[in-house]
């Protein structure tokens, strides 16, 4: 089982989508449980996986490669280390609170729902294992298809349109992308003789900065609106407040991941002087992110899009934290996607909950709910607070670190971004204030039934990992250490070896490609599985 | 191959009146030339003085066309009883077609390939008029006749300004002349080149070539259609492949600017007006236009990588497209309508045919894991190896557009509420349901397992290069 578990992780739930399709329709009831027992099946063997992982191991463990395309040189190549594991575990876990929580809420169409979700599962899961470059394409792509129905069917009145938008912006992104990673795969061939999409042949690949610019641009941008970096958020918010709970849970805690995942695992290392080059830029798009959203999440009248907006500025955290280009930032923009993953998704959650309850989220329609559902307050309010970053939560922990990371960086942008923390205690606390406390004075307010002990059981494991973050990081911390510092050191040595490396058209690199082997020689080898 | 195309001709002549025999004969006979084709590979071989020839190009396409021809045959089965049509010449006429193909992609000889094309095309003249009191059918049967002519006049006279600079039709005895030609007899070579374009521009419906195709689509029988914008245009492919890609060398980068161009005026002039068609059938005749052009990007790229992702790629589109026109068919049949809003609320009606109708819509798209997919990634990579990347990016640009109106029909199937809410389930007969799972199995086999046939379309060219 050892050899193939990855497998195993990734294709769970989409073995299951037989299982759910053979079921009676006439029985949801029956239909939930066992989506929810794949999930769950999925969860516990993903727990499997890291019991056996090996943190003194910087490189990538249960790796797999089979041939699958052999005309292309494609290879059926997975592998896992410290930087996606926690994020194969945060989709596992996070997949199976959604599904567990959209007991009541999904009465329509529901084998087509979680048919879609566990579809939308294996891709998310593929990506963050894949490590060969048109594998991971394959789930990229083929994940965005769920999505779209997720939200398309299930989602709020102006689903199409937000559908729409969401596969339009990022396909636009990754259709660019397609055409770097067949340009990588050219010039690869050239440089090596080898038919290979191999992530790790791509790294060892030695390329004038100039090449890099493009190629560095192409990919930049997918993973830019998938984050979504500032300017190409528009489509989050849209996103969001149109999408089911379960897929806003989804959206934020998982899928806006595998932007700054791509960051770290493509970007930086496959780039890495272009990365140099455009650090000051992303940084400034960046800061402006978390200080726009924090604004904007400000004054929405919503609070799914409150919500929607504070994800713009706590990625804006995250991608600063990997720009700061230190293991302290890249820690803690790990930590922080993983924090950013439990704390949003719960808020969505309790959104949700509220919603089902009231059919409103717009924050003048409460006020003074503590008094109605003191169960709901405790936990909004926790998590509430984790997403502010208070000491002692999750969030507190990883944007710390980042601020320490970027202040070694640019004592500048850190400054700046701190402004960020401070807003965010105005949007969620004011929010949280009009919504929670006063006097009730919408009667509808007056009668709402306090948390079920199906909805508790969605938000207690959340709340353990608000405080086991927030108290005794280093579980994570330095499950991932190895292979951020490896990753960090490739980043690095790659770009003062290849620094001095003559500017070359593509036409001159396709047709000489074989002289620039003296350089790929120097380059380290030791992340080659 | 014979033996096979003498099957194909007797085929329907033999029964006069037995009507369900036809249907059964063609089918056999099909799956004979199949079986035929597919012996000859690795055969390689020339006949008839060498006006005929046997590759595995040949081989390839054969297959590909009646494959095609094949699946359309099933879904017209009930299609043709459901119109009441006297199916005996239709099933000929189909075949005569297919043959025609034939002809075109085996052959080296100029002449016989204008014999194909006219094979080819006479009967689609009939079949497009076949609705005989439709007036729509009449204007689309018309239509295409008149411009078809049109298309073949200018081919044919290509010809003949190839034949007066060289003095033969064969393509092999004209490539050899060629650097003996060079500055004497250029001129001709370029006028005969550029008619030779025009004349299968026109037929594989390039842009500014296409007029003709969303009304002949529109107006011919929804079962004539799907063969149309399958079989023909990959004949047309055979020969243009075999005419530019492989024996045009020294004229290349005039050549290539051309159909760079027209590349990028058919891909894009077909997927902006397919955003608008309210239409299923126009916007899919518009749709064949914008894969039209992506296949003249692999031609632009070229050489063997441009050829064979050409190859697969309309092996693919054949696949995905007769799949979705026979979502298409049993849809009109139900619901005798083909605008995309009588699809809203599909999903609920007939849960199956949306489903089988989104996979292929995916795969028009480009989706992984699809047979659109794995085509357009075939042809991409052949043309950034050719260092055409602008090519690449405005392809892949006009990719993004197909995307809104191709989940334009997935919307109007799965997110809008079912205008009616009468609920018949007993509509799949067997013809119908063996095209969609054959289709929807090929859209998938080929996108996630394309292995062996990406290996047969790069075999396909022994001998060419």
């Amino acid at each position: 089982m050892d050899t193939q578990i990855l497998s195993w992780v990734v294709f769970i739930p989409l073995i299951g989508i037989p299982v759910l399709l053979l079921l009676p329709k006439e029985r949801p009831q029956l239909v939930k449980w066992t989506a929810l027992g794949v999930a769950a099946a999925d969860f516990l063997v993903s727990l499997y996986l890291s019991a056996n992982f090996d943190a003194a191991n910087p490189g990538m463990q249960f790796s797999v490669a089979i041939p699958w395309i052999e005309s292309f040189g494609i290879y059926y190549r997975l592998g896992l280390d410290g930087v996606s594991l926690f994020l194969v575990m945060l989709t596992t876990f996070l997949s199976m609170l959604a599904i567990y929580s959209t007991f009541s809420a999904i009465n329509e169409k529901v084998k087509g729902f979680y048919i879609s979700f566990l579809l939308l599962q294996t891709g998310m899961l593929g990506v963050f294992v894949a490590l060969d470059v048109f594998l991971f394409y394959v789930f990229w792509e083929g994940m965005l298809i769920p999505m779209y129905f997720l939200i398309g069917i299930w989602g709020g009145p102006r689903k199409i349109y937000a559908t729409i938008k969401f596969v339009l912006f990022t396909m636009f992104g990754s259709l660019l992308m397609l055409v770097a990673i067949l340009a990588l795969y050219f010039l690869n061939r050239s440089a090596t003789g080898n038919y290979s999409f191999n992530l790790f042949d791509f790294y060892q690949l030695a390329l004038p900065l100039n090449l890099q610019i493009w190629l560095f641009l192409a990919f930049a941008l997918a993973f830019a609106i998938k984050v979504p970096m500032f300017p190409f958020h528009t489509w989050l918010p849209d996103a969001h407040v149109e999408a089911p709970t379960a897929g806003s849970v989804i959206l934020a805690g998982v899928l806006l991941k595998m932007g700054t995942y791509g960051f770290l695992r493509f970007l930086f290392p496959l780039f890495p002087n272009a990365t140099f080059q455009f650090i000051p830029f992303l940084a400034v798009l960046s800061i402006i992110g978390i200080i726009y959203g924090a604004l904007m999440a400000m004054v929405q009248k919503d609070v799914k899009s409150l919500v929607a907006f504070s994800s713009v500025s706590h990625l804006g955290f995250v991608t600063l934290g990997l720009l700061a280009m230190n293991l302290q930032g890249w820690q803690g923009g790990m930590l922080q996607m993983l924090n950013h993953g439990v704390s949003t998704g719960a808020l969505f959650l309790l959104v949700g909950m509220i919603y089902e309850r009231r059919h409103t989220r717009l924050i003048d329609d409460f006020g003074g709910l503590t008094k109605v559902m003191p169960v709901f307050a405790v936990f909004f309010m926790i998590i509430t607070l984790s997403s502010i970053g208070l000491p002692g939560t999750n969030g507190f922990v990883g944007e710390f670190l980042i601020l320490v990371g970027t202040f070694r960086t640019n004592p500048v942008w850190a400054a700046f971004a701190t402004t960020g923390v401070i807003l965010s205690a105005v949007y969620m606390l004011w929010m949280f204030q009009r919504v929670m406390f006063g006097e009730v004075k919408n009667p509808a307010n007056a009668g709402l039934s306090d948390l079920n002990w199906r909805e508790k059981a969605v938000l207690v494991p959340l709340v353990v990992f608000v405080f086991w973050i927030g108290i005794y990081p280093n579980t994570f911390l330095k499950n991932m250490e190895g292979s951020l510092e490896n990753l960090l050191n490739q980043v690095n040595r790659r770009e003062t070896v290849l620094r001095t490396l003559p500017s070359q058209s593509w036409s001159e690199f396709m047709a000489g490609g074989g002289s620039s082997q003296a350089q790929t020689a120097n380059l380290p080898a030791n992340n080659v599985p | 191959m014979g033996f096979a195309l003498l099957v194909m001709v007797l085929e329907p002549f033999l029964p006069e009146r037995a009507k369900q025999i036809n249907f059964y004969l063609t089918v056999l006979g099909l799956i004979a030339a199949a079986g035929a084709s597919l012996w000859l590979w690795n055969h390689s071989g020339t006949n008839f003085g060498g006006m005929a020839l046997s590759d595995n190009f040949a081989v390839f396409f054969r297959l590909v066309f009646l494959a095609g021809t094949f699946l359309v045959v099933l879904v017209s089965k009930n299609y043709l009883s459901a119109e009441r049509f006297v199916n005996g010449e239709y099933y000929s006429l189909l075949l005569f077609s297919t043959l025609g193909m034939m002809f075109m992609a085996g052959t080296l000889d100029l002449m016989v390939i204008f014999l194909g094309l006219e094979v080819m095309s006479i009967p689609l003249y009939i079949l497009a008029g076949f609705r005989k009191t439709d007036v729509r059918s009449n204007e689309a049967g018309m239509k295409y006749f008149l411009i078809g002519a049109f298309a073949s006049s200018f081919f044919l006279y290509g010809i003949a300004l190839l034949y007066g600079a060289t003095g033969t039709t064969h393509l092999q005895e004209i490539y050899n002349q060629l650097p003996d030609l060079q500055g004497r007899g250029d001129f001709l070579i370029y006028a005969g080149a550029a008619l030779l374009t025009v004349g299968f521009a026109f037929k594989v419906a390039a842009v500014p070539f296409h007029m003709w195709a969303p009304d002949v689509y529109e107006g011919a029988p929804t079962a004539v259609t799907a063969f149309m914008s399958a079989g023909p245009k990959a004949a047309g492919f055979a020969a243009l492949l075999r005419v530019f890609a492989l024996f045009l060398g020294d004229y290349k980068e005039a050549m290539e600017a051309v159909f760079w161009v027209l590349a990028v005026l058919t891909m894009t002039v077909g997927n902006v007006l397919a955003l608008v068609q309210p239409n299923i059938k126009r916007m899919l005749a518009y749709s064949s236009i914008a894969h039209a052009g992506y296949i003249l990007v692999a031609v632009v790229a070229g050489g063997p990588d441009g050829v064979s992702a050409a190859l697969f790629y309309l092996l693919a589109y054949t696949v995905m497209n007769i799949g979705a026109f026979a979502v298409v068919l049993a849809v009109e049949a139900k619901e005798s309508s083909n605008q995309i809003g009588d699809y809203r609320g599909l999903a609920n009606r007939h849960p199956y045919l949306a489903a089988a109708m989104t996979i292929f819509m995916l795969s028009l798209i480009g989706i992984p894991p699809t047979a659109g997919f794995v085509g357009k990634l075939y042809i991409f990579s052949a043309a950034v190896s050719a260092n055409q990347i602008p090519l690449v990016v405005i392809a892949v640009l006009n990719s993004l557009v197909s995307v809104y109106y191709y989940l334009g029909v997935v919307v109007a199937m799965y997110m809008h509420p079912s205008p009616a809410s009468e609920k018949n389930q007993s509509f799949y007969t067997a013809p119908l349901l063996v095209v969609l799972i054959l289709t929807v199995l090929g859209t998938l086999q080929l996108g996630i397992f394309p292995q062996a046939l990406l290996q047969a379309a790069s075999d396909s060219l022994v001998g060419l290069f």
